[in-house]
């Protein structure tokens, strides 16, 4: 299999996925000759043409209501939003239109749109481009949620989420654009809401997402040296969320910490941690753990930047907190 | 424009029953038999009739929350519409999405919106698919005075126009958004005037005379179906009822609406359709006739239907 990177699994779901289904197309802010803010649609301009690959003024409602439009009427768009946190000016499209369709009209409506959306801190962007929203969307009925770590992963769930008949948002980090991993060439789909587990362990259970997953594997190295094994469980998904793997994992680990970058209250976390607490807390033998980032913007200076997104130790002091 | 007998009648026909039905609802609402709001679009019903008659069945349409009009001119029928209204399993939302949401993808309605400005964009995306389709289909955009100053309404003009796309904007323009008359919400007298900022032709016809809304209309679907991208058609009409029923309309004065009533669009028409001899006294009142028994027969229908099942609630949150 060869080494690809996260972006290249994209483009190469992107690509394998037009030339399968004439039905789909992609739309969005520079994502013609320029190949995407982040390089995803790099060369599918020129193999697709401006037809299928469409440049859109900067118009974010009009681009998610354009997309929603077009997938009730047939077609299989794949929106790009350049930053997850242009959504704002289009939620309207988003979680109102698009996700509500299907069910308002009874079912009528199908509404089969993919919106990628590169998110996350890391790269100095600061406080209006490195959000991590995942928790707004996954609180929308109507919307499917998929937020990968691994090219592998990233390349079978855009299949996945191109080919499904709902809305998907499909979230990237932009860390993660330039990490590397096995990737078949060929096409292959990955179940929309069936997670893995990244690294098998007996004492701990850390559910991690995105980005996190690898500080959650480079925090489980550290534990074990300390003699701790960590099962790190990666969801992909948060809607819908694999919570039988994850309480499998709980069930044998019987202690849990979950890890994500956007910002701790309200987060994903709390909804993970309260299934569990809901539906196997006799397994848990210490208090569920929370790391996520602190109740505040996103800082734009680097030592702040850091210190804001959660680090390999603030998962170790975690895990040691109750193990 | 010659119209053949047909087209005339059918006009005549769907705006008596656009008016009937709305007086339906005003009744059932008043009665405490409806749940929710409903808008209603008495009035208004030239705007809807014409601009739908300029249309076949596989032109899609985007609507708003006074929606009603507009989904009976493109052919909604009147028995799931009014089952919806009442929250009924056999409307044509299973009772889920009520006055505000109705749709039928067949017949080419992408849905009523309860957001303001909420079906432009949607409406772009109908006519970006039959552009990439290389259908001759057409997309229609509804919206109100209030929903042409929503930023997804610009942008929806503008990235129309930028791409050529088959749509055609009918603004209806009954003077207010909720309670905010217009001149207080914009500085243009005509939202058409907007339509130069967008490059694509902006006419103003009178709403209350379904012929020049039909006119006007043909004209922009024709535009649309060459390929010579979007139009802006804004037709100047009135709203009878308040806001939402309920709403007491102390915002407005009674001769304004005194004198908006005596330009109504349907016996307007009705004089029209009598002096040219298209059709007699007897046969007005046989169409009339049929179409209050079809309303009445909905009603019943309605009446009749049982509300959902609770087990039901989870049916179509996803595909």
């Amino acid at each position: 299999m060869a080494e690809k990177t996260y972006l290249q699994a994209l483009n190469e779901a992107l690509r394998l996925e037009m030339e399968r289904d004439e039905n789909v197309f992609i739309m969005g802010e520079d994502v013609g000759q320029f190949g995407g803010c982040f390089g995803v649609t790099q060369g599918l301009f020129d193999e697709f043409g401006e037809e299928r690959v469409i440049d859109t003024p900067i118009t974010e409602s009009a681009i998610l209501g354009a997309a929603a439009g077009a997938a009730a009427s047939g077609l299989r768009p794949v929106a790009e939003l350049m930053f997850v946190d242009f959504i704002g000016v289009s939620m309207d499209q988003l979680f109102n239109q698009a996700a509500k369709m299907r069910f308002m009209f009874g079912g009528k409506a199908t509404v089969p749109m993919t919106l990628r959306m590169p998110q996350g801190a890391g790269i100095g962007a600061a406080a209006q481009h490195s959000q991590s929203l995942e928790a707004w969307f996954m609180h929308i009925p109507g919307l499917k949620v998929v937020i990968p770590s691994t090219p592998y992963d990233a390349k079978g769930l855009l299949i996945s989420a191109i080919r499904d008949d709902n809305p998907v948002v499909f979230l990237e980090h932009k860390l993660l654009y330039g990490v590397s991993g096995e990737v078949p060439d060929e096409s292959y789909t990955i179940e929309i809401g069936k997670g893995e587990i990244k690294r098998e362990g007996a004492d701990v259970t850390i559910v991690a997402t995105s980005q996190m997953v690898y500080t959650a594997l480079e925090a489980a190295e550290k534990l074990k040296a300390e003699g701790i094994e960590a099962e790190v469980v990666d969801p992909r998904c948060l809607q819908p969320l694999d919570k039988d793997l994850i309480i499998e994992s709980v069930k044998k680990t019987n202690a849990l910490v979950i890890a994500h970058e956007a910002v701790q209250f309200a987060g994903p976390g709390a909804e993970i941690a309260a299934i569990v607490a809901d539906e196997a807390i006799e397994y848990l033998d210490a208090p569920i753990k929370r790391v996520g980032a602190p109740f505040c913007p996103v800082p734009f200076s680097p030592p702040l930047e850091q210190f804001y997104i959660p680090g390999v130790e603030n998962i170790v002091s975690a895990v040691k907190s109750i193990r | 424009m010659a119209l053949s007998k047909q087209t005339l009648v059918h006009m005549f026909e769907t705006m008596n029953r656009i008016r009937m039905f709305e007086q339906k609802l005003q009744e059932f609402f008043a009665a405490g038999e409806i749940p929710g709001f409903v808008h209603l679009y008495l009035g208004e019903e030239a705007v809807a009739t014409g601009a739908c008659a300029a249309l076949t069945d596989k032109d899609m349409i985007t609507s708003t929350h006074r929606g009603h009009g507009h989904l009976l001119a493109k052919g909604g029928d009147l028995k799931l519409m009014m089952a919806e209204i009442f929250g009924r399993q056999t409307g044509y939302c299973k009772g889920k999405g009520g006055s505000m949401h109705i749709a039928d993808l067949d017949l080419g309605i992408l849905g009523a919106n309860g957001i303001v400005g909420g079906g432009g964009p949607l409406a772009v995306g109908a006519a970006l698919a039959a552009k990439y389709k290389k259908t001759d289909h057409v997309a229609l955009c509804f919206f109100g005075d209030g929903a042409s100053n929503q930023g997804t309404t610009q942008e929806s003009l503008n990235m129309a126009s930028a791409w050529k796309l088959p749509l055609v904007f009918v603004n209806e323009n009954n003077g207010y958004g909720i309670s905010c008359p217009q001149c207080k919400s914009m500085a243009v007298v005509d939202i058409a005037d907007r339509a130069a900022a967008y490059d694509m032709p902006g006419v103003v016809v009178d709403g209350n005379d379904v012929l020049a809304v039909f006119e006007a209309v043909t004209e922009a679907v024709k535009r649309a179906r060459k390929g010579e991208g979007p139009s802006l058609v804004e037709c100047k009409t009135y709203r009878w009822r308040g806001h939402f029923e309920g709403d007491a309309c102390t915002y407005r004065c009674v001769d304004e609406l005194e004198e908006w009533m005596a330009k109504d669009p349907l016996p307007r028409f009705e004089s029209k359709l009598l002096e040219s001899k298209t059709l007699s006294e007897k046969e007005v009142e046989s169409i009339k006739a049929r179409i209050g028994q079809e309303v009445e027969e909905a009603v019943r229908y309605a009446q009749e239907s049982p509300l959902p099942p609770t087990s039901a609630l989870m049916d179509d949150v996803y595909a």
